[in-house]
């Protein structure tokens, strides 16, 4: 069982490998993706259930136990995290590849873009997995630098200062991370998590909030945290829609894990953080606020999602079981929805040839089936009922009640859903409906991101209703789900679970 | 009795502070150099994470209590493997960067200050006015923070871009 948690990280990277070689054969190497993909996609699935039944799952690599080796662990919450993220990632890559075909032809093969997208899921799945500190700051740098190729492939004069951005942020937010490394390593003399779970709890208080604060702001810039979030609403439109629905669904998210893990294992409070309870209303209000003032499609669902990494920190912020549990399954749900809202915006930007709302009119005359597929994601970000939006959103607002405080930020949390809700709505107005308006003729045929051709080809729609129906799947399957949510909410407060597994 | 090495400690300070300082300014290359500079200084923390200078922990060669603690080099010895990396990928990127917009300047986003213009009071319709003209050479676009700026400046600021 313990070389199954070695796989998620194993098979991507010599996948990656695989289609460097592959380069000259355009349907080898998208064959090495999707099967890649599809297993690690089974080996989550099945470290889940064994995560579930028998606790945390341990590799320690090299044969070294921990605290001296790497250990790999996947416990509830990273197998769950695994699961959903390869499962989106396999359906933004199936879209990919129909973007390429409608775009270049079915032969044309890419030296850079299948091995970049399997580095990028072995960083996210190894920033999962690990149980260090360091292989935490390996995993980021890898997704972190699969990332910068992606959003700066084919860039143009008008899109590389985002791109610039997006490296400068990113690259900052590393060194910060490297820089709490070293004073948490100079404090404890250890950097494997289980480890330092109780050598943390020995220093002084004051160098425990210090250091605390330091991985808050580095994870931060991350999880595009207000007010650490400038970077994304400048960056992330201005990349092709799966690699922005990537971003979106994955990379900030694995942002929020990366706080989730360490606020509760390494530095766990004792009650409701006033800091992460002011930053979550923050972040929710100016994200859905933001999102209001935009005209740019892209721009408009970038804001929404920063609007929504502070539902997932008032969870956190709660600080006990049930807002953990709440704020896994609010992961799980915006992971997909927030991919697919991306997804379905590319296939939109594909009809209009244009990115700005106000181009826009009348699309639902014209192409009925965009309309739906924008509606029921459009509505599970805002929460309606039956959706996992909601049923996501009910698990945060219960952990809420706890506490005055957490009860008046959980009015927020309706407050910035009911700000969602206006936002897609606008949204839905505007495009979907009014009078029709001509689609805008391509202006850069070289450039990816506004095509405009109404090409759209068969995978790209069919990568889409999956996603979709993976959310309704979601909500279905809400009960077994929670259980599995809130037995990982318990794990996390609890700690035990997790520092027996790795240290025995 | 906690010692620390106040010579370490003023050249971490001065480099953390010296990178911040590029970090913050409009120009890539300094931007870049901050990066460089903040990486050492991460790396040299890193590196002193691990204690005072001691023997090479190598078994035979030294008494255990005397060894230098092997890890913190081998974290720092990854971690420069990572910066030097990004760096030269950055580098790149700045390269291109000049080669595509002709300046080494970080430019506004055109879309923030269509956003921003909107929300200006009337009066300031001149403006917005050419706002779509930013739109069209987005080379031209943003290159001061400033958005009342005469369009006038623009082809002096790229110019001194493309000398640089």
């Amino acid at each position: 069982m313990s070389t199954l948690v070695t796989l998620p990280v194993l098979l991507p990277v010599l996948g990656a490998a695989l289609t460097v070689l592959a380069a000259r054969s355009a349907r080898t190497q998208r064959l090495i993706g999707i099967v890649v993909l599809a297993a690690v996609s089974v080996v989550a699935a099945v470290l889940l259930v064994a995560a579930h039944r028998d606790g945390p799952v341990v590799a320690e690599l090299g044969g070294w136990p921990a605290p001296v080796g790497i250990v790999l662990v996947a416990d509830r919450l990273s197998a769950l995290l695994l699961l959903i993220s390869t499962v989106v990632t396999l359906a933004v890559l199936v879209y990919a590849i129909g973007q390429r075909i409608s775009d270049y032809g079915r032969e044309t093969a890419s030296t850079t873009f299948h091995p970049i997208f399997l580095l990028l899921s072995t960083g996210v799945s190894l920033a999962y997995l690990t149980g260090d500190l360091f292989s935490l700051f390996v995993a980021f740098e890898i997704m972190l630098a699969a990332s910068y190729v992606l959003i700066t492939r084919r860039t143009s004069a008008s899109r590389i200062r985002s791109g610039m951005t997006y490296v400068i942020i990113s690259l900052t937010s590393s060194l910060l991370f490297l820089t709490t490394i070293a004073l948490v390593y100079a404090a404890t003399g250890t950097v494997n998590l289980a480890d330092l779970a109780g050598r943390v709890a020995e220093l002084p208080a004051g160098l425990r909030t210090l250091l605390s604060m330091l991985a808050i702001v580095t994870f931060g810039i991350k999880a595009a945290m207000v007010p650490l979030h400038f970077w994304l609403p400048d960056s992330y439109p201005n990349a092709p829609a799966p690699v922005t629905a990537l971003f979106a669904g994955l990379l900030t998210k694995v942002g929020v894990y990366a706080l989730l893990r360490t606020q509760t294992l390494v530095f766990p409070g004792t009650g409701p953080s006033a800091v992460l309870l002011v930053l979550a209303v923050l972040t929710m209000v100016v994200g859905a606020l933001g999102a209001l003032a935009q005209d740019d499609l892209n721009r408009l669902l970038s804001f929404l999602l920063v609007s929504h990494i502070g539902f997932m920190l008032f969870g956190l912020a709660v600080y006990d079981a049930r807002g953990a549990a709440g704020t896994a399954l609010y992961i799980v749900h915006h992971i997909t929805v927030q991919a697919t809202l991306f997804l379905v915006s590319g296939l939109i930007t594909r009809r209009t040839g244009t990115v700005s709302i106000d181009a826009m009119g009348g699309l639902a005359k014209r192409s009925p089936a965009l309309a739906v597929l924008f509606a029921v994601p459009a509505l599970t970000l805002a929460g309606i009922p039956p959706t996992s939006g909601f049923v996501a959103k009910l698990a945060l607002l219960q952990a809420g009640t706890g506490d005055v405080a957490t009860a008046v930020v959980a009015g927020f949390v309706v407050l910035a859903s009911l700000l969602t809700l206006y936002a897609v709505v606008r949204v839905w107005v505007r495009v979907f409906w009014g009078t029709e308006k001509e689609p805008l003729p391509d202006p850069d045929p070289t450039d990816e991101l506004v095509v405009g051709t109404a090409r759209a080809s068969r995978p790209m729609y069919a990568a889409t209703v999956a996603l979709v129906a993976v959310s309704i799947a979601i909500a279905a399957a809400a009960g077994p789900l929670s259980a599995v949510t809130e037995r990982a909410g318990s794990d996390l407060l609890a700690r035990v679970p997790y520092i027996e597994a790795v240290l025995g | 009795m906690i010692t620390i090495n106040v010579a370490m400690a003023v050249v971490l300070a001065v480099l953390y502070s010296v990178g911040f300082y590029l970090l913050l300014q409009r120009s890539l290359m300094r931007i870049l150099i901050g990066i460089v500079v903040l990486g050492h200084g991460a790396n040299l923390l890193l590196q002193l994470a691990g204690g005072p200078p001691a023997r090479a922990p190598v078994l035979g060669t030294a008494l255990p209590e005397e060894f230098a603690d092997p890890l913190p080099q081998a974290l720092a010895l990854t971690a420069v493997v990572i910066t030097f990396a990004l760096t030269t990928y950055l580098l790149a990127l700045g390269y291109r960067s000049w080669v595509l917009t002709g300046r080494d300047e970080v430019q506004d986003d055109v879309e923030d200050r269509r956003v921003a213009e909107r929300a200006r009071p009337e009066g300031s319709m001149e403006e917005d006015a050419e706002v779509p003209e930013d739109e069209e050479d987005p080379g031209s676009a943003a290159a001061s923070d400033r958005t009342d700026e005469p369009a006038e400046a623009v082809p002096g600021t790229a110019g001194s871009g493309a000398a640089r």
